[in-house]
């Protein structure tokens, strides 16, 4: 297998393309994560339109008199482009994961015929589950409040978490909320007096 | 006062100098001013006198003694340093522009110094405890992209500044050790309106920014670090219901219901907010918080926000008075479009890269955005756009939708990149651009640029004052072009381009009608730089010669005017010729 390995890339390299002179043979450079291309002096106008078309700026390897364009990834240019330092140190370009299985969970009504059931992976944050309620199940949900729990409201939204207790909706963050929630019951609010609502 | 008035008292001047003070006093514009000490001697006296304000727009240019020998009564101080490449690292360490020099100088010339504004210098944390207890009256201190100190140095500033109205610390390379700074105001110290130190990065002390907050009741701008949690912003805010400007900190928190509500409560009462920014780690789960403070909203900086394009369309439809934009390139030419539709009194937009360094094409804005934004902001006078490609007809489309700019800033990220449909060189846009802009002040070029840009610009810029240019150009007869064709032209910096010593010495003549002139990795040469310095004596003609480069090539140069003469402070790097 060697052999004709070897033999393959020495005919690769007779007929790779660049600018040096034939039989010279360029050491490889690894092309540093920062390296300091100094003095990029003339760009030769030929050369920078052949590579700048494969996408890569072989300005920084005019100078080495090898115009490969072969790598991928060209060292970085000093101080190139002209962005301040501290803003390339803020944050990781967020990432969109996309949700293969959704987070249904079941939702019963009191009073309601049948269940439903909702995706609570579509929603991001409370307000935004509450309202899909309130439009599904044709209800009002009242003010939120710790004290007070949902004011003024026929129905309060409950849930069923891991340890099979029932809690009140929006008592804690809502991915707490999400990774905990095994069930929801819109329970009458005459009901849910007992869960230290008054 | 009277050796003012030893003077010549042949002709008796047309009205007494208290009256010409008066009037003069009037006068705030630098520009003016300067016209005005050209008028007579008598007129320069007064004018001398009355200045309360000074701005230095290069350290080395003049001496703080000069300085001082003319303007007996400043209060305000602003004072530029280093070339402005070296933002950009271009500029070793320990190149200078020390602001202790000039800190001696106006202990004992302006004690009752209240401002003090820094871009690029270096200030040590001794110069800030000098500072905070030399001058008893001082107010105001602004540093942005300064270096060499830390958050000790600060901590005087908090401990003995009685009078501090603004601190206002911006974008600096500073040792971050903690943030007990903060803690160093006395508790009896109630005058604070600016506090700016969102580019800090350790954490403060909150309940002591909380105190500081409650009780400094003109403060007016706040702009926190992103240590800074939702929760405790929301508390901030309860604080201070009068700020106009807000920088918040970190979004990243979860809120319980409660808080959320509590948090949309604090910013439902911001309806005089004109400038918001921060904003990090933002999601869309809390944006809408946010909309009710926005109406009003005048300047929006949400370049450390990695918003998409819908998040953004949401944002900007609540910001109908805006009037600066500064983005991240992840919101995309779907979020331009929403710019573009949402924002029609818009002057400013800045879009930034935020993966400068990724070649893929597929990420950030492409022209298609840019022209959205033309098509519905005919007001924009202001862009800084990186994109990774551009085309030389939407560039002149463009500038017909907006012909007004004044500051056109293009960095296509990719050096030599040419216009991706046609394959040609991008001179035409910028043809395009100085044809059109007749009152274009600033511009920075890229792309694959020959020497018929430069002749364009030559042509048809001459509003032009400062230029940016990289990776451009053919031959010396670019930058010959534009010297002797920009009549304006006070501030040009290039690296990377092909311009030599034929090119530097064309200027020659120019130079001194010039703030500076920068010159990084083109064709020049130690022999070249010293005719210069010959020619020229009241340039400095400096070189930074740092080791690897060989010994005749000039590899970085600054050339500026100064009636300083030489620099007495430089470093062992920069050769003074």
């Amino acid at each position: 297998m060697e052999s004709t390995d070897t033999y393959e890339t020495d005919h690769l390299k007779a007929t790779e393309l660049r600018l040096g002179l034939p039989g010279t043979v360029e050491p490889q450079k690894q092309s540093p994560a920062t390296a300091s291309i100094k003095s990029n002096k003339r760009a030769l106008p030929e050369c920078a339109k052949d590579c700048s078309s494969n996408n890569n700026s072989c300005a920084s390897d005019v100078k080495d008199g090898d115009c490969a364009c072969a790598p991928p990834t060209k060292a970085q240019i000093e101080g190139w482009p002209p962005v301040r330092s501290y803003r390339k140190n803020c944050f990781q370009p967020k990432k969109n994961e996309p949700d293969v299985t959704g987070m249904y969970v079941k939702v019963s009504m009191d009073g309601a015929p049948y269940l439903r059931k909702i995706d609570l992976k579509v929603y991001k944050s409370y307000p935004e589950l509450l309202k899909a309620l309130e439009n599904r199940f044709r209800f009002t949900i009242g003010e939120y409040s710790e004290k007070e729990c949902y004011n003024g409201s026929e129905y309060v939204p409950t849930y069923e978490d891991k340890d099979s207790d029932w809690m009140l909706v929006g008592d804690v963050p809502w991915d707490m909320f999400t990774s905990s929630c095994k069930r929801l019951r819109i329970m009458k609010g005459s009901e849910a007096r007992g869960l230290g609502c008054v | 006062m009277d050796c003012k008035r030893n003077r010549d008292m042949k002709s008796p001047p047309p009205f007494p100098d208290e009256v010409l003070e008066r009037i003069l006093s009037f006068i705030t514009s630098r520009k003016d001013r300067s016209a005005v000490s050209l008028v007579s001697k008598d007129w320069y006296n007064a004018e001398r006198w009355t200045r309360t304000s000074i701005f230095i727009g290069n350290c080395y240019s003049v001496s703080p003694q000069i300085v001082i020998r003319r303007f007996p009564k400043i209060k305000s101080v602003t004072i530029k340093g280093k070339p402005r490449f070296s933002d950009f690292n271009l500029v070793p360490p320990n190149w200078g522009a020390d602001i202790q020099a000039w800190l001696f100088a106006f202990a004992s010339a302006y004690p009752f110094l209240e401002e003090l504004r820094l871009k690029r210098m270096t200030v040590s944390d001794e110069s800030l405890e000098f500072l905070s207890l030399k001058f008893s009256n001082f107010k105001a201190l602004s540093l942005l992209s300064c270096d060499g100190f830390s958050t000790d140095g600060l901590a005087f500033i908090a401990s003995n500044s009685k009078n501090l109205i603004e601190l206002d610390i911006q974008e600096n390379a500073i040792d971050d050790f903690s943030g007990n700074w903060l803690c160093c105001f006395p508790e009896n110290f109630t005058s604070l309106e600016i506090l700016n130190f969102a580019n800090l990065n350790s954490d403060v002390n909150f309940d002591a920014l909380e105190r500081l907050v409650s009780r400094c009741r003109s403060l007016r701008v706040l702009k926190v670090n992103k240590n800074i949690q939702l929760g405790q912003l929301q508390r901030l805010l309860v604080k201070a219901p009068q700020l106009t400007e807000i920088g918040t900190g970190s979004f990243l928190q979860e809120l319980n219901l409660q808080q959320y509500a509590e948090l949309a409560c604090a910013f439902n009462h911001f309806k005089n907010l004109h400038t918001l920014s921060g904003l990090w780690e933002v999601t869309s789960v809390y944006l809408p918080v946010l909309y009710p403070a926005c109406t009003n909203l005048t300047f929006l900086n949400l370049s450390t926000a990695v918003l998409q394009s819908d998040e953004l369309a949401k944002v900007l439809g609540h910001c109908p008075r805006l009037q600066r934009l500064w983005v991240l390139d992840t919101v995309g030419d779907a979020g331009l479009q929403s710019v573009g539709s949402s924002c029609p009194l818009l002057e400013e937009l800045r879009v930034f890269p935020a993966d400068p360094y990724s070649q893929d094409i597929f990420h950030g804005v492409t022209e298609s955005g840019f022209l959205a934004v033309s098509r519905g902001c005919r007001r924009l006078h202001y862009v800084l756009y990186f994109c990774r490609q551009m085309t030389n007809a939407a560039v002149a489309t463009i500038v017909q939708n907006c012909p007004d700019f004044t500051h056109f800033r293009l960095c296509i990220m990719n050096p030599h990149q040419p216009d991706y449909l046609t394959d040609k060189p991008m001179d035409e846009a910028f043809g395009a651009i100085v044809k059109t802009c007749t009152k274009l002040q600033r511009l920075a070029v890229s792309g694959l640029l020959t020497d018929m840009t430069f002749e364009y610009i030559a042509k048809y810029a001459k509003n032009l004052e400062t230029l940016s240019v990289a990776f451009a150009g053919s031959s010396d007869w670019g930058m010959q072009c534009v010297l002797d064709g920009c009549p304006k032209l006070r501030k040009l910096e290039i690296r990377d381009c092909p311009f030599g010593n034929a090119a530097l010495l064309s200027g020659m003549e120019r130079y001194e009608s010039m703030r500076s002139l920068w010159m990084s990795a083109c064709n020049l040469t130690m022999n070249g730089c010293r005719l210069l310095a010959q020619e020229m004596p009241r340039l400095n003609v400096e070189v930074i010669k740092e080791d690897e480069s060989e010994d005749c090539v000039a590899e970085k140069v600054y050339v500026y005017r100064s009636v300083a003469g030489p620099r007495s402070d430089a470093p062992s790097f920069v050769l003074t010729l």
